[in-house]
């Protein structure tokens, strides 16, 4: 509820005020509770998970990457936490994605959310709003779903989906798919209008416990259009294909 | 701070003002077993403690120093003082599960002006014993009673005791787990399948496809993923030791008995979250008592109970040798065992394990929104042996949601008067125990009601439950209490009609009326539903000696109807007995109003 206050952006401004109306019912409905409680609420609880901690071989240059998601909350009001991005192996970060969200559960298997972006990398950095729903579709996908308003009025979306195939109680294999979509072009990003990029990965993990998988597999990014092109003008490849090795972890 | 002094009644003040010339001495000794005039008095701490399970030591907490705790002996008609002194640095309470009592006296905080017993405080639990039978006392504080706080009560009865026998064990069934109950929940919260180690697998896949064909599994399994459930979702937490008596199966609890002797033994499911199969093979067990209650004896081979329930068995043995207590949960993660033989030391064999049973669409049929259209393996040509001659005015035009496949050889003679015209919402509450035992191969149990009973062996049932005495209230019921039992499995959320506890309104019947609760389990869960302060009735067929339970076991997807009357006025706690369940707010409040006199 405080995130308003702490990040002075005129993006996150507009994501506190629709929060800010959003909660305005919850708080209500607290007031009625009758005043003595003594039997013990649902409890709060919290999880971080890496799901991607993993370095990648590829034609060129070496990456490590990482992606992580993490909550505190009760059932149906949480703080989210998205941090995502790249390193090669030799130098310095390439991308570096936050979010802090407020998610809310909507229905029995989709939460709403809302809340900012700050990339750290590329720069310059920019800061965004963010509007999506995170949850799991019909036959266990898990789907993630996010619209982007940028500092500069820029808009993008984000939709990933991924799913856990089980070979054995403990080995599991994921494939998983990432597609960006930018309204308009953002030169100082280098990206085009369109369909940005799409991303694809399959991951063969082995749950030791089921807090910590080690994994192998391989990932392929395509960039598309404009975007594409751009990669070409700057002597870079828009298609990458690598073997990744890697583990998932969480609290 | 104030919980002590709530507790004492106008004569417990009475008597310390008389005992004021004395409080120089008394205050010299610990406990104040001094001022209890009562019939019985003792005194009870709560304390941190270790528990040495087959040799692994983990935490727990203990009342009266044991876990269990200790076996309160009692008579009817007697009055109790029980001294409870909390020596935690957490609130506690116990609740005397099953007891016939005053509202503060029931010990559920936040109900009836109770308040947690706070740490260092002592609370006076007075009552008096108004029935007699095997009850269970436990914490109904956090997840206490996951870590050891849970023991036997037996009330012998003021007369006669129509049950005779030359031993009296009590068999107190429970679960331990050696993890932080709070972060059992944590987990379950986080990550809902996190204990379940048989979901499943492409293997899985592959062996189904060869034995029932490649189309009928796709479909199986796009059935369970357009929901999104899974249907080998048994139990929710696994990793328990399960244990008789406080002891795991290799400390071997043993009754003793001399050949030729009746022996009676108190069952008592005193676990968090576990249902369990329960059998002595080569044993036959004769039912006298549910929840406390004298039943018309019964003989069966097995019964399942869930969490809560209580069921008394006489068993006969006549030959010098061991027999095995074997329970079972339902999900075959594990057994807890005991040895009943004519000595110490000795051990009878640990009998073949029984298959894990696979859910079935049937276990979904209450879901809301379930999409019957694609039911996969609903085929009525496959049913050998299911005789529908009996079954009178059954209409099955209307069954959604009925998986036939795993009825073979589903005996329905028994089934009179049951009336299937109302489906959805089939009445089954007098057959959770339907044996389908014959469906399932060995290595593979049908449905959440295949217990995996061999042929020819009888499972109780609910409608084998036949009071011994005729029921003083024949009044038909009033009105009808709808009692969905709902839940987001996915995310770990339980509910009594879609809500949490106090979330929504409180269920409110004025005192003295006679209502009926129609229980529809719309998850795929079974849920040991338990209501203090009353007994209910389950409409098992039984007329004027339906029998009367304080926990009734719904099975997934089925009605369970109950009556009750309302004649023990006060707020009263309403839960599913799963203590996971519970915390996550499987609760509401039941309030039995006095009558006012407007007109």
């Amino acid at each position: 509820m405080t995130m308003t206050t702490m990040v002075p952006h005129r993006a996150a401004l507009m994501a506190g005020a629709i929060l800010l109306a959003i909660s305005a019912g919850s708080a209500r409905a607290a007031e009625e509770q009758p005043p003595e409680q003594f039997h013990e609420e649902p409890p709060v609880v919290g999880t971080l998970l890496i799901d991607q901690f993993e370095h990648r071989w590829r034609d060129g240059e070496n990456s490590i990457n990482w992606d992580a998601q993490g909550w505190v909350g009760g059932d149906t009001n949480k703080v989210w936490f998205n941090a995502e991005g790249s390193k090669p192996v030799d130098g310095e970060v390439e991308e570096a994605e936050f979010q802090l969200l407020y998610s809310r559960m909507t229905s029995e298997f989709w939460d709403a959310q809302i809340g900012i972006r700050h990339d750290v990398r590329p720069q310059p950095q920019t800061t965004y709003g963010v509007i999506g729903f995170q949850g799991v579709a019909p036959y266990f996908f898990d789907v993630t779903a996010q619209l982007f308003v940028s500092e500069d009025g820029d808009f993008s979306a984000r939709l990933e989906a991924e799913y856990d195939l089980l070979i054995t109680q403990k080995l599991i294999l994921q494939p998983a798919a990432e597609v960006n979509v930018s309204a308009q072009r953002v030169r100082e990003l280098d990206v085009g209008p369109g369909v940005n990029d799409v991303e694809l990965g399959l991951r063969l993990r082995y749950e030791v416990v089921r807090e910590f998988a080690p994994y192998i597999g391989v990932n392929w990014e395509r960039k598309l259009g404009e975007t594409a092109d751009i990669a070409r003008e700057h002597g870079e490849d828009p298609s990458d294909l690598s073997l990744v090795a890697g583990v998932r972890f969480w609290f | 701070m104030h919980t002590a002094r709530r507790g004492l009644s106008r004569r417990d003040a009475l008597k310390l003002a008389g005992a004021a010339g004395l409080a120089g001495i008394i205050t010299v000794y610990p406990g104040r077993r001094v001022f209890a005039a009562a019939d019985q008095s003792l005194n009870l701490a709560v304390e941190r403690t270790r528990i040495t399970i087959d040799g692994e030591t983990s935490s727990a907490i203990s009342i009266g120093g044991s876990i269990p705790a200790p076996t309160l002996r009692w008579r009817e008609g007697q009055e109790v003082v029980i001294y409870v002194t909390n020596r935690l640095d957490e609130g506690t309470s116990i609740h005397w599960h099953g007891l016939l009592l005053q509202g503060v006296m029931d010990g559920a905080p936040g109900f009836n002006g109770f308040v947690p017993i706070g740490p260092g405080e002592t609370y006076t639990y007075r009552f008096k014993l108004r029935q007699a039978g095997t009850y269970w006392y436990h914490s109904h504080s956090a997840s206490q009673e996951q870590e050891g706080m849970y023991g036997a009560i037996v009330i012998e009865p003021a007369g006669r005791d129509p049950v005779r026998a030359d031993r009296d064990y009590v068999v107190l069934l429970s679960d331990h787990t050696p993890e932080d109950p709070e972060n059992v929940l944590r987990k379950l919260k986080v990550s809902e399948g996190y204990y379940n180690n048989n979901k499943r697998t492409l293997i899985d896949f592959f062996r189904d496809a060869r034995r029932d064909g490649l189309g009928a599994t796709i479909n199986d399994r796009l059935a369970w993923g357009e929901m999104r459930m899974d249907a080998t979702d048994l139990a929710d937490v696994t990793g328990y030791q399960f244990l008789v008596n406080g002891k795991g199966p290799r400390d071997n609890w043993t009754a003793v008995f001399n050949p030729g002797e009746r022996v009676r033994l108190r069952i008592i499911n005193g676990s968090a979250m576990s249902i369990f199969d329960v059998r002595i093979p080569g044993l036959p067990m004769t039912v006298v008592s549910a929840d406390g209650q004298n039943v018309v004896p019964v003989k069966v081979d097995e019964f399942r109970f869930g969490v809560g329930e209580t069921y008394d068995v006489i068993v006969m043995p006549t030959e010098d040798k061991p027999f095995t207590f074997f329970a079972e949960s339902i999900d075959r993660t594990g057994f807890a065992r005991a040895t009943i033989a004519t000595r110490e030391g000795v051990e009878g064999d640990i009998p073949e394990r029984r298959p894990r049973a696979i859910l079935t669409m049937a276990d979904m049929a209450m879901a809301p929104g379930m999409d019957h259209g694609s039911m996969a393996g609903m085929d009525h040509s496959s049913m050998p042996g299911m005789d529908h001659s009996a079954m009178q005015g059954m209409n099955h035009g209307n069954m959604p949601g009925m998986d036939h496949g795993a009825m073979q050889g589903m005996d329905h003679s028994a089934m009179q008067g049951m009336d299937h015209g109302n489906m959805p919402g089939m009445d089954q509450g007098s057959m959770p125990g339907m044996n389908q035992g014959k469906a399932g191969s060995k290595d593979q149990a049908v449905g959440w009601g295949d217990a995996g009973t061999p042929p020819g062996a009888k499972a109780l049932s609910y409608a084998d439950l036949k009071a011994l005495s005729k029921a003083k209230d024949l009044r038909e019921p009033s009105h009808e209490i709808e009692v969905q039992l709902t839940g987001m499995m996915s995310r770990y959320i339980w509910t009594l009609n879609g809500e949490k506890f106090d979330e929504g309104a409180p269920i409110r019947v004025a005192y003295g009326d006679r209502v009926r609760i129609r229980f529809v389990n719309t998850t795929m869960m079974a849920h040991p539903m338990h209501l203090h302060g009353m007994f209910v009735e389950i409409e098992n067929g039984q007329t004027d000696r339906m029998p009367k339970k304080h926990v009734v076991l719904v099975p997934p997807g089925q009605v369970t109807t109950v009556q009750l009357t309302a004649d023990e006025p006060g707020e009263w706690p309403f839960h599913c007995h799963l203590l996971y369940h519970m915390a996550s707010g499987m609760m509401t409040r039941f309030i039995v109003e006095p009558r006012t006199a407007s007109l």
